[in-house]
């Protein structure tokens, strides 16, 4: 790894913590909670990227893994929700 | 099959797999190093060659600019799917509620619950972030060149303050303020004038997609970088009204859409 000590020890957490995220979202079985627990997934993998020094992708994971894919997930819940009535 | 044996088969192939995937990471080169001869190369020229100081987006829209021609039209066969996938079919219609009265906004379908009106501590927050989002959305679009961003994350961005403004609980003036037929022309223009400055290019007896505007005398500045710049403004129109339009589409599906009879 890089020589400066504070960004190899800011990596290694925000890995394991992707880690101990990516299982979480696995094991959550409820519809809209699954929504809201990636879309902070997807806020995760955005600090991993912006901390190995990509902060273009680190964008765009924020605004589509963030924001647009919860909410497309959300009304297509919804929608089928409401036929189901 | 019983299901246990089941688990047992899983957990040997899964060993297996384990290992081979040990074993390919030991092969890697370190982390951090980079064993190859592009990267290195590209960086040497890049801001000489094309004046930009962002040099993704001079990856993305110069040295591989036809590969983004094609994530292009990735987005926009996805959005234009979606238009045709969720068009009103025969036996459906657009109403507004089951009320003959003029519903001031779409109802909830939930029996004996009414649509709460959307909550002040919602209301403020999302409505005071429409302008500064649309402008660092603008911003980032516009700058490719000059500053670690693109086309692309820009576009988002600015569909995001679309998407704040149904939050907002206003699903009509969301409607008002994108309709269909604006976004479609908005994504067409965008995905279209990418195509068209590579033709420019051939047209002037250069290969597809060159870079053959002038490009400025300071690295970074916001008129250099040639073509960059204004494909990545297209771009960012373009990704703006296609994912505008993939959210206005299924926010129509559940909002105001009825299947038909009722």
């Amino acid at each position: 790894m890089t020589g400066n000590a504070v960004m190899d020890v800011l990596q290694v957490t925000v890995l394991v913590l992707v880690a101990a995220g990516a299982t979480v979202v696995v094991r959550t079985r409820e519809r809209v909670r699954l929504v809201l627990v990636l879309s902070g997934y997807g806020l995760l993998l955005a600090i991993l990227f912006f901390t190995f020094q990509a902060p273009d992708v680190a964008l765009s994971e924020l605004t589509v893994g963030a924001v647009a894919l919860p909410l497309i997930l959300l009304l297509a819940i919804a929608k089928v929700r409401k036929r189901q009535e | 099959m019983t299901p246990r044996q089941r688990r047992w088969l899983f957990a040997i192939a899964a060993a297996g797999l384990v290992a081979c995937y040990l074993w390919a990471f030991a092969g890697l080169p370190g982390f951090g190093h980079y064993p190859g001869p592009y990267g290195p190369e590209i960086l040497k020229n890049a801001i000489a060659q094309t004046n930009a100081t962002g040099v993704v987006s001079a990856i993305n829209f110069d040295y591989r600019g036809f590969d983004t021609v094609g994530e292009e039209f990735i987005l926009f066969t996805a959005a234009a799917g979606m238009s045709v996938v969720l068009r009103k079919l025969r036996g459906e219609r657009e109403g507004r509620g089951e009320r003959e009265g003029r519903a001031k906004s779409p109802y909830d379908r939930a029996r004996n619950r009414d649509l709460p009106p959307t909550s002040d501590a919602v209301r403020m927050p999302t409505l005071a972030l429409v302008g500064p989002v649309v402008l660092i959305g603008w911003w980032l679009a516009a700058h490719a060149q000059a500053n670690p961003s693109g086309g692309f994350q820009g576009g988002v961005i600015l569909a995001t303050a679309f998407m704040l403004v149904y939050l907002s609980g206003e699903f009509l003036a969301f409607r008002r303020l994108s309709p269909v037929a604006l976004l479609d022309c908005a994504e067409a223009l965008g995905a279209g004038a990418f195509v068209a400055v590579g033709l420019a290019a051939v047209a002037q007896g250069l290969p597809y997609l060159d870079n053959f505007l002038p490009l400025g005398q300071v690295p970074g500045a916001v008129s250099s970088s040639g073509t960059i710049a204004l494909i990545s403004f297209f771009v960012g129109i373009e990704v703006a009204a296609a994912f505008t339009l993939i959210i206005g589409e299924l926010l129509e599906q559940t909002l105001l859409v009825r299947a038909g009879g009722r």
